[in-house]
């Protein structure tokens, strides 16, 4: 990677953020002068202002700037370009919502804008401090979403919860950081890889320190058993801010996880592999297990998202550059299904009031067909059923990196429990396709139907042509983490 | 041409959809007609596929290959076994259709999603590609559950998850030893993994997360439990499918997997399938006996001929897998049409009770001649199908296991044991009950469904080259490989 010589060749590399940055300051100073009515044009510019920045993301160049604290690499432009896709169709399906719900204010893109360049901040992180820095941008973002139905109880506790928890988390990552800039005498990645192998075996400190900071970006992710927040503040927040937390910022927390892993410890795969692997088993099963209990589908969808965090932390333990190419991959493909899920959710309406329950889809495939398959799609994509995309993503992408690492072993546990989640998804299928029909269901609204058929498509067969494009790009982000 | 035969069905699963929500019976006849033309259409191309494949070449032929991603190929072909499941699964879904030409509820939807299967189940046996056969293999579940779910009987909701779950939970083991397989070989083409050296264990754990998927398909006892259930919930035309089609890909798959992929580990685990398969044999044949729904029965019986299958194809000798290849074939038509014969009296009594009827021979006699010829069929009386196989198979079993063969051998005498008194409780004796008195024999519809399979069940009795001809090259390739794996060639023990 070239360092950047000047500092308009660095703020050149950090195009990305300096777009959200200013647009997001714009929006907020037209909103404030706009005021209620101008929240439509606020989330239109806000879009326009993700695609910029993905663009900006993907064809930009590529170097290190800010003494190595901020790289831009085929890997953060991979995963830039998907964390603000996803925050494109999360502003969609936000300012929507929120209009329905008498509650459409500019200061909603304004805070998802702030929260993609956080989240870019991490996928482009090459220090502890820009670490650091971008979760709590963007979590700060996050919190505030949670709770933005600020008359509606449930979102408001949302908030408070994640919020409390979310604090305890950045603690935890902070101290381990601390440590580790403290034995390690830097916070740039490269040296810490560079001190840790001059410690050979005397690193404890260093690695004691990584436990902690796994454990940090593990309460991010929503990894068991750092996951106790998720089914709460899932089933509390509104739809749409849910729909964004499932996606975006867990791209971002896994990214730069395997950026500080990768990076920061290349000596020290066999020690941080342990920890990583014990977080993904507790996953799956915790997502599996638990998931049946629930008949909320938010919840329910809360605990898919921690067993499907189980699959991603897998691909990463690979610690191979096939591993991260897979995490990539899976990960694309997961936010496809897990939005358009969402979608499905906000486009399901019975008399006014949102599915929220399983039992509220019973016979959906009397009422309304179209919706009826794109929800069995997409529930059968998630479980892993072939031929849909969830399938690839899940066995191929993510479990055979880990498999060809010598794995095999969490991966027979991964496949056993996703048998039992894929019961979970059954029941839901079950439900529209077997049980009677309460009554008709409202006329979905255009934004959500559109989303979900989209993704819908995706999961089969747009998948099959897209992906193998997408793939070489993928294939070169794992290497630009340099490894074989 | 393969593709085309594969996909064939998803034409009329689109021409379909243009009438989805018409409900008035001019568009569901519509329906009813376009899914008709759609599978005789593609029983026409795979009717003309067999006619232009050499039977004379081991090879696959037909062969279509482009790359996909990640190393992963869509590898399409046919050899001499796997072509006659394919003409079967054409041959026996336009019946399928007619047979389901009463079904009311959702007709758009039924008829889609037995188009779907046929795509998906045609997938199987053409891919030529681990990872697209699996693609098929599992995508069949979801067809299938929502035909159980949606127009099964009564308890169809347990059924249908217990089908689901049962099913995913062995090929899901099988998933894992395909992505291992991937992993180590970095191909997941069919005949490329054929000629790789796994090693002893390795092999030995791979047989087994394979064994664990396609036992469960096959069904082998003892995880046949699914099958009962799944078979008496099912609609008639999903039971004709389960039994026909469903039930061959566990066989095809210990063909095209097991035997050329894993040869050492299919003679160590050799005594273990016999046990099995005898037990199946014998247990479930004494099972079938006891029962008192005529489906279930049906089902047990299948579960007992799958046994004979799983001794030919172990046996792995000319005979053995002929046989099997046969015997698969044979019950496809034989136990397709005895389910038939229960959907023709439960769509007039809608009851499978045995006890309930009785003495049926004076009220329908064409029927009683019809479930005569089945019956004997499933009996295995020479000049029907189920002779050939059964024999072939015995005769392969015997060389390799002689005590296995001959324990084989009372299965023969069981079966006539429960087929005859079914139908001896179900056709003679007198008409006792009242509700019997105005039954309808046999309509046009019904002749239509019966007649071809009645003329193949006959035909392959009476002529088995048809089928051995076809399959001969490509078995004694596969023989000639699995031996040259044995250093001097004598894999047979017939000790065990």
């Amino acid at each position: 990677m070239i360092p950047a010589s000047s500092l308009a060749e660095a703020l050149g590399l950090a195009a990305p953020e300096l777009i959200l940055a200013v647009s997001a300051m714009l929006i907020l100073v037209g909103g404030a002068f706009g005021g209620r009515g101008s929240s439509g044009v606020a989330s239109l510019s806000a879009v326009a202002a993700l695609i910029g920045a993905a663009v900006a993301a993907a064809w930009g160049d590529q170097g290190v700037a800010f003494r190595g604290g901020f790289i831009a690499d085929d890997m953060a432009a991979f995963a830039k370009a998907a964390i603000y896709a996803a925050s494109a169709v999360a502003v969609v399906l936000g300012e929507r919502w929120l209009g329905r719900a008498g509650n459409a204010q500019f200061e909603f893109p304004v805070l998802i804008l702030i929260a993609a360049l956080g989240m870019g901040m991490m996928a482009s992180a090459g220090d502890l401090i820009h670490l650091y820095v971008g979760v709590e941008l963007h979590s700060l973002a996050l919190y505030v979403l949670a709770a933005f139905q600020r008359d509606d109880a449930r979102s408001s506790e949302a908030g408070l919860k994640y919020f409390v928890l979310g604090a305890l988390s950045s603690g935890l990552l902070l101290y381990g950081a601390s440590l580790i800039y403290g034995f390690a005498g830097s916070v740039r990645f490269d040296d810490i890889a560079r001190a840790t192998a001059a410690l050979e075996g005397e690193g404890t400190g260093v690695l004691f320190g990584l436990v902690f900071v796994i454990c940090g970006l593990a309460f991010k992710v929503a990894a068991a058993p750092f996951h106790m927040w998720t089914p709460d503040v899932y089933e509390g927040a509104p739809l749409p801010m849910v729909a964004f937390f499932t996606t975006a910022p867990k791209m971002a927390a896994l990214v730069v996880l395997a950026r500080l892993l990768y990076e920061g410890f290349p000596e020290a795969v066999d020690q941080w592999r342990q920890v990583v692997l014990i977080v993904a088993l507790i996953s799956m099963a915790v997502g599996a297990f638990a998931g049946l209990a629930q008949r909320n589908l938010k919840r329910l969808l809360a605990y898919s998202s921690i067993s499907n965090m189980g699959y991603a932390l897998l691909a990463i333990s690979a610690g191979t550059a096939g591993g991260v190419e897979g995490l990539l991959i899976f990960m694309v493909l997961y936010m496809a299904d897990s939005l358009g899920l969402f979608a499905c959710l906000i486009a399901a309406n019975r008399a006014g009031r949102s599915m929220e329950n399983i039992g509220d889809f019973s016979g959906l495939s009397r009422v309304n067909m179209p919706l009826a398959v794109t929800v069995t799609v997409l529930a059968l994509s998630i479980a892993g059923i072939p031929p849909m995309a969830g399938f690839w993503a899940k066995y191929f992408f993510a479990f055979q990196p880990a498999i060809e690492a010598g794995l095999w072993g969490p991966a027979a546990f991964g496949l056993v429990t996703g048998v039992v989640a894929a019961f979970y998804y059954l029941r839901l299928v079950k439900t529209i396709w077997f049980d009677p029909a309460p009554g008709e269901a409202d006329v979905p609204p255009l934004d959500a139907k559109l989303i979900a058929y989209a993704s819908a498509i995706w999961a089969f067969p747009v998948f099959y042509v897209v992906v193998s494009l997408i793939e070489p790009y993928a294939a070169q982000a794992g290497r630009s983490l340099g490894l074989s | 041409m393969l593709s085309l035969i594969t996909f064939s069905p998803l034409i009329g699963v689109a021409a379909a959809l243009l009438l989805r929500g018409r409900t008035d019976e001019r568009s569901l006849n519509a329906v009813r007609w376009i899914a008709l033309a759609t599978t005789v259409f593609t029983l026409a191309l795979s009717g003309l596929m067999l006619a232009q494949f050499d039977a004379g070449s081991p090879r696959y032929q037909f062969v279509e290959r482009f790359p996909l991603f990640g190393g992963f190929n869509y590898a399409m072909g046919v050899d001499g076994i796997s072509i006659l499941f394919v003409v079967l699964t054409a041959f026996l879904m336009p019946l399928c259709v007619v047979a389901s030409w009463g079904i009311k509820e959702r007709v758009t939807e039924y008829m889609i999603a037995f188009l779907v299967l046929e795509t998906l189940v045609i997938g199987v046996f053409t891919a030529l590609d681990m990872l697209l056969f699996y693609l098929f293999f599992e995508g069949g579940l979801i067809p299938m559950f929502l035909i159980i779910g949606i127009w099964g009987g009564k308890n169809r909701i347990y059924a249908a998850y217990k089908f689901f779950l049962y099913t995913l939970l062995g090929s899901i083991l099988m998933l894992g030893a395909m992505l291992y397989m991937v992993a180590l070989t970095g191909t997941s083409s069919i005949p490329a993994l054929a000629a790789y050296d796994f090693g002893r264990t390795e092999q030995l754990w791979l047989f087994a997360a394979f064994f664990a998927s396609f036992a469960v398909k096959m069904p082998m006892w003892p995880v046949h439990t699914w099958l009962p259930d799944a078979h008496v919930e099912a609609p008639t035309a999903g039971s004709v499918i389960l039994a026909g089609i469903l039930l061959k890909l566990g066989g095809y798959g210990f063909i095209r997997f097991c035997l050329p992929m894993f040869p050492d580990a299919s003679i160590a685990f050799r005594p273990l399938v016999f046990a099995l398969s005898v037990t199946a044999i014998i247990y479930t044949s004494l099972v079938a006996w006891r029962q008192t729904d005529m489906k279930k029965l049906i089902a047990y019986s299948s579960v007992a001929h799958m046994g004979f299958v799983t001794l030919g194809i172990f046996a792995v000798n000319q005979q053995g897998l002929q046989g099997a290849v046969f015997q698969m074939l044979s019950h496809g038509l034989i136990s397709g049409a005895l389910f038939l014969c229960v959907g023709v009296v439960y769509d007039r009594m809608h009851t499978r009770e045995i006890a309930f009827y009785g003495g049926l021979a004076t009220r329908m006699p064409m029927y009683a001649t019809v479930f005569l010829l089945f019956t004997m069929g499933n009996v295995g009386l020479p000049g029907t199908s189920g002779f050939v196989g059964e024999i072939l198979t015995m005769t392969g079993a015997y060389q390799a296991s002689t005590w296995t063969a001959i324990l084989a051998a009372t299965g023969v005498i069981l079966s006539a044991v429960y087929a005859l008194s079914l139908y001896r409780r179900v056709i003679y004796g007198t008409l006792q009950n009242p509700q019997l008195a105005g039954i309808a024999d046999l309509d046009r519809r019904e002749w239509i469904t019966f007649l071809p399979l009645i003329i193949g069940a006959l035909l392959l009795g009476v002529a088995p080259s048809l089928v051995t001809d076809v399959t001969a090259s490509s078995v004694d390739a596969l023989i000639t490989d699995f031996a040259s794996n044995f250093s001097d060639g004598t894999f047979n023990d017939p000790r065990i």
